[in-house]
């Protein structure tokens, strides 16, 4: 059964990935403000409706 | 600060949502011809390619990957590019994505049914479409983060994180539950094997589901119910707890598919655990979409998309409570292997995953041909007959697997099975069948239409290719500190670092680790255990090309009502030299791992030539072609080798002699069908499959020394 511990090794590491990015979001500020993101993306902001290419 | 000027592109949105369609409506069509064939076995068209064993896989590729896959994409690449106010980072890689995953699902299409198979479910495709697979993930992994990095908003939106988590999981899962060593262009061998392999196979398969069937599509959920509701989500607070929850815990919930087997009791205890855990996420977000909707369920009466949404939430709801009660041991030991896991898995497909991509496909086709829907009256029937479909799918599944899983453990006041015949069980359960595929039937027919409906509001429109749109760029972080720069810089690339070294650390662990762990753990612990014969290991793969495993488990539960109807419980040691695992997961017919001299050779030919011969109002289908094709016999010295190197003990230069052996074996066999009047040439594939029949499960009683 020494798979299992590749597998867990796998699983950790993986783990240890997810930790880290989510050190990171925290330190970046991702998480300051829990209320405007939900918010500001129903805000579409059309510029110009005859702007677009074709 | 001047806004930047830019472009969504809108048409790589559309490819993916037309290849959604597409292959939405092929591999549920394929998914009723494999339903009817479970109580009609001659609509396999009396034809291999079609038979239930090699279309099965085919059957669940196509939704999972084509169908899910597409419509996942689809959904990234419209919302990643609004959400990060950025168009995707290459239109050349987009492109590349999108053809080089079409390109996958063809070769699946070709290579399933022509019984090219690795058996490890969902992840049947052989070695060279794995590479494919890996590469186009890797494609779709740089335009995601390019576009992540050079976004114009600093908050990466709760959306953007389940997708990370989707791109980078998968990649590990899919690597691992790779790992296999080529014998030629079509046919590889998993370098673990038995318990270990299943180990793997279901670490993978549970993760598949939690990353490519719900974690997308939660990340989609997040931005397309607060748009077509048009108020921002219940709580954003809970969308975060929830995501860093869920993919913190789902990990190591995948030996709750092998409860009772040989696994060891702690890891099957820790995936219980972990899978009961797994409530709290799950249902974290189902509530925060629900309650979106609160004070405004007068919209969900008039707007078909929050229909499908509100629908498709509560199926999630109940497919994630169900998923860990199953798990729960006393529960597991009756649904395990019957219908009541497919009834389980097609109300989380239908209801979440197929009901997510139908709102989603209803709201963002008019949007991007900038039109209106063409009819509200067939996308309502859509709703009615596709909730309808998925009741009378699910309600005589389940009833089916109640009454088999509790038929197969009934015993008499006298202690003896009540139903010793399994297939008076499988009997007592067609009517069910029929009725699933009504079901099925009217499920996709609510797809057709919503095809239709689609395909002419496309026509009523004009495609916006690239839709104009504008944004601030991002403001330099610290412009004043001149040492932080590069420090901040770094910090806004750690993912790529991260996931860099992720790759070298796997590649580094698989090549320092693999020898060792394979070669060592590959000693039997069962004396009498020996390898296959060269005649078994063909006759092996022949069961793994017709997809036996499908319908036929090979573990034994340690249950009396097993012991009973099967023989021995199964032990680890008997399944050392199983490249790959055959436990399977499913019990249409009944287990084989104690199938070797349980009949005669003359009975095994007889059943495979016609299953009715041998058991009348049998479901399986007639395997005649066995009889008239000759077995390959140019593979085995090089699957000998590969055996070697896994390390099967088969003696050096044994690949040379083997044939000679596999012919003595099976002209025994062929003389011993003789005497009942069977004249069989030795060389045809059907002699190997019974010597492989008949070997299953024999080892153990050849030896004193059964002692794990």
């Amino acid at each position: 059964m020494s798979i299992i511990y590749f597998l867990i090794g796998c699983s950790v590491l993986l783990a240890l990935v997810f930790l880290g990015a989510f050190f990171w979001a925290q330190r970046n500020g991702q998480h300051d403000d829990l209320y405007t993101p939900s918010v500001r993306i129903l805000l579409d902001d059309d510029p110009d409706e005859n702007d677009s290419k074709k | 600060m001047q806004p930047d000027k830019f472009y969504y592109d809108n048409k790589i949105v559309r490819n993916f949502g037309i290849a959604t369609v597409i292959w939405g409506i092929i591999g549920m069509l394929v998914g009723l011809i494999v339903a009817i064939q479970l109580y009609k076995p001659e609509m396999n068209m009396h034809n291999q390619y079609t038979t239930f064993g090699r279309v099965r896989p085919l059957h669940t590729n196509a939704v999972i990957f084509a169908f899910v896959g597409n419509a996942i994409f689809m959904g990234i690449y419209y919302s990643l590019q609004r959400l990060m106010k950025a168009r995707m980072f290459s239109d050349v890689l987009s492109k590349i994505h999108f053809w080089g995953w079409q390109l996958i699902i063809v070769s699946a299409v070709i290579t399933l049914p022509l019984g090219l198979t690795t058996s490890h479910e969902y992840a049947e495709l052989e070695w060279p479409i794995d590479i494919l697979i890996t590469i186009v993930w890797v494609v779709f992994g740089i335009n995601m983060f390019g576009t992540i990095i050079k976004r114009r908003e600093r908050h990466i939106y709760v959306a953007v994180w389940f997708y990370i988590a989707t791109f980078v999981t998968i990649a590990v899962l899919h690597i691992v539950n790779s790992v296999e060593i080529p014998v030629s262009f079509f046919k590889s061998y998993m370098v673990f094997a038995g318990v270990q392999d299943a180990l793997v196979q279901w670490w993978y398969g549970h993760n598949a589901v939690a990353f490519f069937l719900t974690t997308p599509y939660l990340g989609m959920m997040y931005y397309f119910l607060p748009k077509m509701a048009n108020r921002p989500i219940y709580s954003y607070k809970l969308s975060i707890l929830h995501f860093w929850a869920l993919i913190f815990i789902y990990i190591w919930a995948g030996p709750h598919h092998l409860l009772y087997t040989t696994l060891p009791g702690w890891a099957q205890s820790l995936g219980v655990v972990f899978s009961v855990m797994l409530i709290a996420p799950s249902w974290g977000g189902m509530i925060n979409g629900l309650l979106t909707l609160r004070g405004a369920w007068d919209k969900v009466r008039d707007d078909v998309t929050l229909k499908f949404m509100v629908v498709g939430l509560t199926a999630y709801g109940m497919a994630t409570f169900e998923g860990p009660m199953l798990s729960l041991k006393q529960v597991n030991a009756i649904g395990h292997f019957t219908d009541w896991i497919i009834a389980h898995v097609h109300v989380g497909a239908l209801g979440w995953n197929g009901f997510l991509t139908f709102a989603i496909l209803y709201w963002l086709v008019p949007r991007i041909y900038k039109t209106e829907l063409y009819s509200k009256k067939m996308a309502s029937f859509h709703f009615w007959i596709g909730t309808l479909g998925i009741l009378f799918y699910a309600i005589p599944m389940y009833w089916a697997g109640f009454t088999q899983g509790l038929m197969l453990k009934e015993f008499t006041p006298e202690g003896i099975l009540k139903y010793p015949s399994f297939l008076e069980t499988t009997m007592r359960i067609l009517p069910m069948h029929v009725m699933r595929s009504v079901g099925g039937a009217l499920y996709l027919t609510g797809v057709i239409v919503m095809a239709y409906n689609l395909y002419k509001t496309a026509v009523q429109g004009k495609l916006v290719a690239n839709e104009a749109a504008e944004a601030m760029p991002l403001p330099k972080l610290n412009p004043e500190a001149g040492t932080e720069r590069w420090h901040r810089r770094l910090e806004r690339k750690p993912i790529w670092f991260l996931i860099a070294s992720l790759i070298v650390i796997l590649i580094g662990t698989f090549v320092e680790l693999m020898p060792t762990l394979t070669i060592s753990s590959n000693i039997p612990t069962i004396a009498s255990v020996k390898p296959y014969t060269p005649l078994e290991l063909q006759g092996r793969d022949i069961y793994i090309r017709e997809g036996c495993v499908n319908c036929h488990s090979q573990t034994v539960r340690p249950f009396r009502s097993e012991t009973e109807r099967y023989g021995e419980y199964s032990k680890a040691g008997e399944f050392v030299y199983d490249h790959p695992f055959l436990w399977g997961s499913k019990r249409t017919g009944p287990d084989l791992q104690r199938e070797g001299g349980k009949y005669g050779n003359s009975w095994h030919y007889n059943h495979l030539m016609d299953p009715r011969l041998m058991s009348p109002g049998s479901i399986m289908p007639n395997y005649d072609w066995l009889i008239t094709q000759k077995l390959d016999t140019t593979s085995t010295a090089a699957k000998i080798r590969a055996m070697q190197k896994l390390g099967v003990p088969y003696p050096a230069g044994y690949d040379k002699i083997a044939n000679q052996d596999l012919d003595k074996q099976a002209k025994g066999i062929s003389a011993d069908l003789a005497k009942d009047h069977i004249k069989v040439k030795s060389n045809k594939e059907i002699v190997a499959i019974i010597a492989y029949l008949q070997r299953l499960g024999t080892d153990i009683k050849a030896g004193k020394t059964a002692n794990n």
